[in-house]
């Protein structure tokens, strides 16, 4: 009964139908071409004027890099060589700047005899970071990556190791404070002493006691001052150390300008306001001049600290607009359903909103801490020895590269590309662990 | 009567309304800015009770039992749930938080925890129950509405009916001593309001105190041992199920039950 008109009697389905194969056309790679290059007069056109400039731009850069030079030791050298191997008026890369100085661009002025220094405290940043990164790893680990800024500074900075260790005793201080508040029945008191203790302990005793223990037992490692610090080490110290710390600072903010409390509101959106109003330049020049005026005199509040503050301060501002969005987008729903269940404030936020709020906001916040690491070459402004251009004008100022553009400036960029590629792409692997709709 | 079928017999046995007092509603007033929303409302609601309330979209039916739970804050007159009176202190409130269970339209399930993270999560961090137990319970009550095997799977996978189902396990988790179900039904395709109507059904002959917004006239047909009919924030008319039904008094009740009734 199945070829009944259905459109003109009643009808009954008896048999239902089986899924059919779809016909040729509709897969393949004919298909894929005709739909993705060629759908149209106008896309077949764009299509070839695109084929066109890729040809176009490969034609005019790969001689240059297929050229390139790598054992000379100046550019004249350089130009002679590619002129004599291809002829006259040949172009080519002089990689042979990036072999000689690449030690300059990975760590400035840091003594060649310490570059294990550096190295290790980045592969151990990697190490540190796992355990938060990938959740798969035990949760213990996190307790190494707690200490992993104190070890940080020793190996970046070197000093007395009393130093590291009575600024970390700071949180102890505030735990053991906590513990002893908890005993007593007043409800304030417990975060009270948890944050003025250990402000009491970093502005008055951690300087002395760390002094103290020095003079019992010298225990150090050969220091390197702020001055020594460029290209990457510097780049990565500011980088990673304001990625770190803005992103917590940036949730607290997100918070506080959602809050109801007015102060705490009216606080949050004027420092918001205030940073993304003001260019980060002045925050740096604020940073490397005015914080001095401020300061006591004989402080000696060392510059790098002082960038990563403002650095901080400017990325935190940012974050904090964009969790805001992230909050923002999370339907009234989710927050009574937590509040039905007598789930107070910050429970509710640590397990309810911030986990689906900090997903949402996870492009956003990458984006940010991308646009934060190649800011950290600012710092140029403050006297401080960037990668992008204090280093390379620390080297072209050698008589013997005077002259190279292109090829630091690729260099530079790559290794930036390779940072900041590999935090997109965590940012993607991310959120597609975190998908929970269609599994 | 209504579209909704109940399907089986409504065993009663266990329905008897008690004479304690859940919850004490007196002279309440609120007001949306300078609307007046919820006016003079007065009610008291014995254990046991099972209390449909219906009306017209707008009357403030919604927001009467969400005032109950402190989702909505009243301006004058007092509600005292279980023997607290909701006033600002928030002890007060997360305590009654905690005995009373909520429903919503939308399911509010957290789609980022699996089904039973959902169920466990308020009695381990609010209760305090250690997590094996919570997890028993969760299964228990997930194996009452019929969904155990569902339990690894997120919210976003499960069809709406059993997201509210999931929802209303959530609640008892918690082992609340009243439940408020707003609109339960209200999102749900025909096939599924059944299931879910089942659910509460089955909570009911176990003696649950509920009050349910709901436009299913069958269920509160054949649950409720009263009915209030709201219009313009007051309660305009309450009365036992087959009264309000076949012979409601008011001219405004009358021409809302032909409204919905009537099709």
């Amino acid at each position: 009964m199945s070829d009944t008109h259905s459109e003109t009697v009643a009808y009954v389905r008896e048999t239902m139908l089986p899924q059919a194969t779809p016909p040729a056309s509709e897969v393949g790679a004919i298909k894929w071409l005709r739909e993705n290059l060629f759908s149209g007069v106008l896309n077949t056109i764009l299509t070839l004027v695109g084929i066109a400039a890729v040809v176009w731009l490969v034609q005019a850069a790969l001689p240059w890099f297929l050229h390139g030079v790598w054992n000379a030791n100046s550019l004249p050298e350089c130009r002679q060589i590619i002129a004599e191997t291809w002829g006259e008026g040949a172009h080519g890369a002089c990689w042979a700047v990036i072999r000689e100085r690449w030690n300059q661009f990975l760590f400035g002025f840091y003594p060649s005899d310490l570059y294990w220094r550096p190295v290790l405290a980045l592969a151990l940043f990697f190490a540190a970071v796992a355990p938060v990164l990938f959740t798969e790893l035990p949760r213990k680990l996190l307790w190494g990556s707690a200490f992993y800024p104190a070890v940080a500074y020793i190996l970046l900075w070197g000093g007395s190791l009393w130093v590291p260790i009575s600024v970390m005793a700071g949180f102890g201080v505030g735990w053991l404070g906590l513990v002893a508040a908890r005993r007593t029945n007043l409800p304030l008191l417990g975060p009270l002493a948890a944050v003025l203790l250990p402000l009491i302990w970093w502005l008055f005793l951690a300087g002395p006691v760390a002094g103290m223990l020095e003079d019992i037992i010298p225990l150090g490692v050969e220091e390197v001052r702020s001055d020594k610090f460029g290209g990457f080490v510097l780049s990565l110290t500011i980088g990673i150390a304001a990625i770190v710390l803005s992103l917590p600072l940036g949730i607290v903010l997100a918070l506080g300008r959602r809050s109801d409390m007015l102060l705490v509101k009216a606080l949050s959106v004027g420092f918001i306001e205030f940073i993304r109003g003001v260019p980060l330049i002045t925050l740096l020049f604020t940073a490397s001049l005015l914080l001095n005026y401020f300061l006591p005199p004989g402080t000696n509040f060392d510059i790098i600290l002082r960038v990563i503050i403002m650095v901080t301060l400017f990325a935190a501002a940012y974050i904090a607009e964009v969790i805001r969005g992230g909050l923002a987008a999370l339907p009234r729903g989710q927050y009574e359903a937590a509040d039905s269940l007598g789930l107070d404030y910050w429970k509710a936020m640590q397990l309810i909103v911030l986990p689906q709020a900090l997903k949402i906001s996870i492009p956003g916040i990458v984006s940010t801490f991308i646009g934060l690491f190649k800011d950290t070459t600012l710092v140029i402004f403050v006297g401080l020895l960037d990668p992008l251009k204090g280093i390379t004008d620390a080297v072209r100022a050698a008589i013997e590269w005077k002259g190279v553009y292109w090829e630091p400036f690729i260099f530079v960029g790559a290794i930036f590309f390779v940072f900041n590629f590999g935090m997109s792409r965590y940012s993607m692997y991310l959120e597609n662990k975190l998908k929970r709709d269609h599994r | 009567m209504s579209d909704t079928q109940i399907a089986r017999e409504v065993d009663r046995s266990h329905m008897q309304v008690s004479d304690e007092i859940a919850i004490q509603i007196t002279s309440m007033n609120k007001w949306f800015g300078s609307f007046h929303v919820l006016r003079d409302i007065n009610l008291t609601v014995m254990r046991g009770e099972r209390i449909v309330v219906c009306g017209p979209s707008g009357s403030g039916k919604s927001t009467l039992i969400r005032c109950i739970n402190r989702l909505e804050e009243h301006q004058s007159g007092r509600i005292i749930v279980d023997g607290t009176e909701l006033t600002s202190d928030l002890k007060n409130i997360d305590k009654v938080r905690s005995e009373v269970g909520m429903v919503f339209q939308h399911f509010n399930l957290f789609p980022h925890l699996t089904i039973l993270e959902n169920l466990t999560l308020a009695p381990i961090w609010v209760r305090k129950v250690p997590k094996r137990e919570a997890e028993e319970t969760a299964m228990y009550f997930l194996d009452k509405v019929k969904i155990p095997e569902q339990a690894l799977k997120y919210p976003g996978q499960l069809s709406g009916g059993q997201q509210q189902r999931v929802a209303i396990a959530r609640s008892l988790c918690m082992k609340p001593r009243i439940m408020l179900f707003d609109e339960p039904t209200s999102a749900l395709d025909p096939e599924m309001i059944k299931e879910v109507l089942d659910t509460m059904i089955g909570l009911a002959e176990e003696g649950m105190t509920m009050i349910c917004v709901t436009h299913e006239m069958g269920f509160a047909q054949a649950v409720a041992n009263r009915v209030i009919f709201m219009d313009q924030g007051q309660i305009v008319e309450q009365n036992e199920p087959y009264e309000f039904f076949n012979n409601p008094k008011s001219e405004r009740t009358k021409l809302f039950l032909s409204q919905i009734l009537g099709h």
